[in-house]
């Protein structure tokens, strides 16, 4: 068992904006628990000397031309924002944090 | 926490400091690290952006291939071995800057590592900085405070984004700890984000402008108690954008550090940001663990794969670094260490090689560049070389000056009608008459008529004391409105009264 406990989750759900409630760190906790005991079963199938893969593709180096495209409007850009003011974004002031 | 700074000598005498470095580097490639909106600075409002740069769903970014190569040369600059393989991770945070609520960057394997930079102060001492690593990502969007005081996050109402340089291409330069730079610390910091900002604008990756934001320094301080050698916990200074902001950070926190440590108290591992106008920090958020980003490999972008001919490749385009160009400049020309740093300090060095590489002899551009053009810069409060002054323009001064078609000090007159636009040297002589008074003839009469006005002196110089002729050569001077060569005026008084010069 990996023991995943309720404050590494409201921890988590700190850093990822979620509000939960005592019940649901609970019950997030327990599931995560199962997720990672799996991935660590994965992780004990391997041998040391297979190295880490995060792309099942093997390709490699797709880069761009440096060269301008195809942009936005503002008024696009803004046409699915909750709120704008002067062609901006507007946004909550978020106190806690710089 | 005490807010109290102690003095920067009693910090001395208690302390040693460990400074680090992280040094953001905007790129000037045309277009953004994984969209093809252009990086453009001053545009108007969210109009530099795509889908990617919002962070819209379903997007796939695709990595600017002339960044990476920008990458690879600022990391060979530095010293630094580029990695055979180096991957992208998402660096996972919410904040309105950063549409995608992740930072896309490199975790492990970034594109250079273990490199080394030697920053020399203004009084010659050397310091030799280590590299942890410099690695690609991107910017993110610029928020505006609304509401509040004065555009500070406390007590404002909302805030505004703009995501124009939301994407723009970043380098991000660590340091490792500094140490043993003690009470030259503060101007160790200035010099190497100066170092930094050098470099990039040499290699041509940015145009590090640093009141644009193109150069930013977070910097990091920590105080060790003298005679241990355990670092103290650190704060990350923000927002440190000009490089005497970066010195005077630097020096408050090093006093800042002292007062807490010196109280009993416990440094608080946090960001701090810098405000010029009060000159000191204020305390931001709790420093993340590098755990709470939750890095992970950027599963739409592939592995970047370097080989040894990609790398020598960009490593013959380098220029030349520099440190070393400065060093060779000064040696070619033969200035003295005051005169060389004069130069450099007042921007002159590119012009001054420019007009040495025109023809004129390296004392004469000095002179140029440094005298006359650079008093009539400073009065007019423009650059040297915003002045209308070219290396051509000094070339042809000294031509001039060495033809004796004019002295010193018609040209110092003929340099101020070329910068007022009236054409170039030779042609303003000729168009208004300033040719010096070379004819002998006319010399003769003008000297003719001096010795008959002050007849005592001539008597003077006939018995020997030649430097009364000073007197005669000024009047002649006088007589022919400066236009005279005083040197052959000199000469014709001496032989006219026949005495040997």
């Amino acid at each position: 068992m990996s023991a995943i406990t309720s404050e590494q989750v409201a921890h988590l759900a700190m850093l990822a904006h979620i509000e939960m409630t005592e019940e649901e760190l609970a019950s997030m906790a327990a599931e995560l628990d199962v997720i990672v005991d799996s991935v660590k079963s994965v992780s004990d199938a391997v041998s040391a000397d297979i190295p880490a893969t995060s792309h099942p593709i093997p390709l490699q180096n797709v880069f761009r031309e440096d060269v301008v495209g195809e942009t936005l409007t503002a008024e696009e850009a803004l046409s699915g924002a909750p709120d704008a003011e002067d062609g901006k974004f507007k946004v909550p002031a978020i106190l806690d944090e710089d | 926490m005490t807010d109290d700074i102690l003095s920067f000598e009693e910090a001395m005498e208690k302390y040693d400091p460990v400074l680090g470095f992280e040094v953001h580097v905007e790129l000037n490639t045309a277009t953004k690290m994984f969209d093809a909106a252009p990086n453009a600075f001053g545009d108007e409002a969210n109009t530099n952006i795509t889908p990617v740069s919002l962070g819209l769903p379903g997007v796939l970014p695709v990595v600017n291939g002339k960044a990476v190569e920008s990458a690879i040369k600022l990391g060979l600059a530095l010293g630094c071995d580029i990695a055979p393989v180096s991957h992208f991770a998402r660096k996972n945070y919410f904040y309105p800057d950063t549409p995608k609520n992740f930072q896309t960057s490199q975790f492990d394997e970034p594109i250079a590592e273990n490199g080394s930079i030697d920053i020399e102060l203004e009084d010659g001492t050397v310091f030799t900085i280590d590299i942890e690593r410099a690695h690609m990502e991107e910017d993110a969007g610029k928020l505006t405070h609304k509401g509040g005081a004065a555009g500070r996050i406390q007590g404002a109402d909302f805030s505004l984004v703009d995501y124009n340089r939301s994407g723009v291409p970043l380098i991000e330069i660590v340091t490792r700890p500094i140490v043993g730079a003690g009470e030259r610390s503060p101007e160790l910091a200035r010099a190497y984000v100066a170092a930094i900002r050098e470099i990039v604008k040499n290699l041509g990756i940015s145009d590090a402008r640093m009141e644009r934001g193109n150069v930013r320094c977070d910097a990091n301080v920590s105080l060790m108690p003298k005679g241990t050698t355990e670092f103290g916990t650190r704060s990350e200074t923000k927002n440190v954008n000009s490089l005497r902001s970066v010195e005077r950070a630097v020096r408050y926190e090093i006093q800042r550090h002292a007062a807490v440590l010196d109280a009993g108290e416990k440094v608080v591992q946090e960001t701090r940001h810098w405000h010029e106008d009060t000159r000191s920090t204020t305390s931001g958020r709790p420093k993340s663990d590098a755990d709470d980003y939750r890095y992970f490999p950027e599963p739409d972008l592939v592995p970047v794969v370097t080989d040894a001919e990609w790398i020598e490749r960009l490593r013959a385009e380098l220029p030349e670094p520099p440190a070393e160009r400065r060093r060779r400049l000064k040696a070619d020309w033969g200035f003295s260490d005051e005169e060389f740093r004069d130069v450099v300090n007042a921007g002159a060095m590119d012009v001054i090689e420019e007009t040495i590489a025109a023809g004129a002899p390296a004392a004469v551009a000095r002179k140029w560049w440094m005298g006359e053009i650079a008093r009539i810069a400073k009065e007019r409060e423009v650059e040297l070389t915003d002045t209308g002054a070219t290396a051509q323009t000094v070339l042809e001064l000294n031509k001039l000056i060495e033809a004796k078609k004019i002295n010193d000090k018609i040209a110092r007159q003929v340099l101020g009608f070329v910068i007022d636009g009236e054409g170039e040297p030779a042609e303003i002589v000729e168009k208004r008459g300033l040719a010096v008074v070379s004819d002998d003839g006319a010399l003769t009469t003008a000297i003719d008529e001096a010795l008959a006005a002050m007849p005592d002196v001539a008597d003077k110089i006939r018995a020997g004391k030649v430097q009364a002729a000073g007197a005669i050569v000024g009047q002649v001077m006088k007589a022919t409105r400066g236009q005279a060569d005083a040197g052959r005026v000199r000469e014709l008084i001496l032989e006219k009264l026949g005495v040997e010069g």
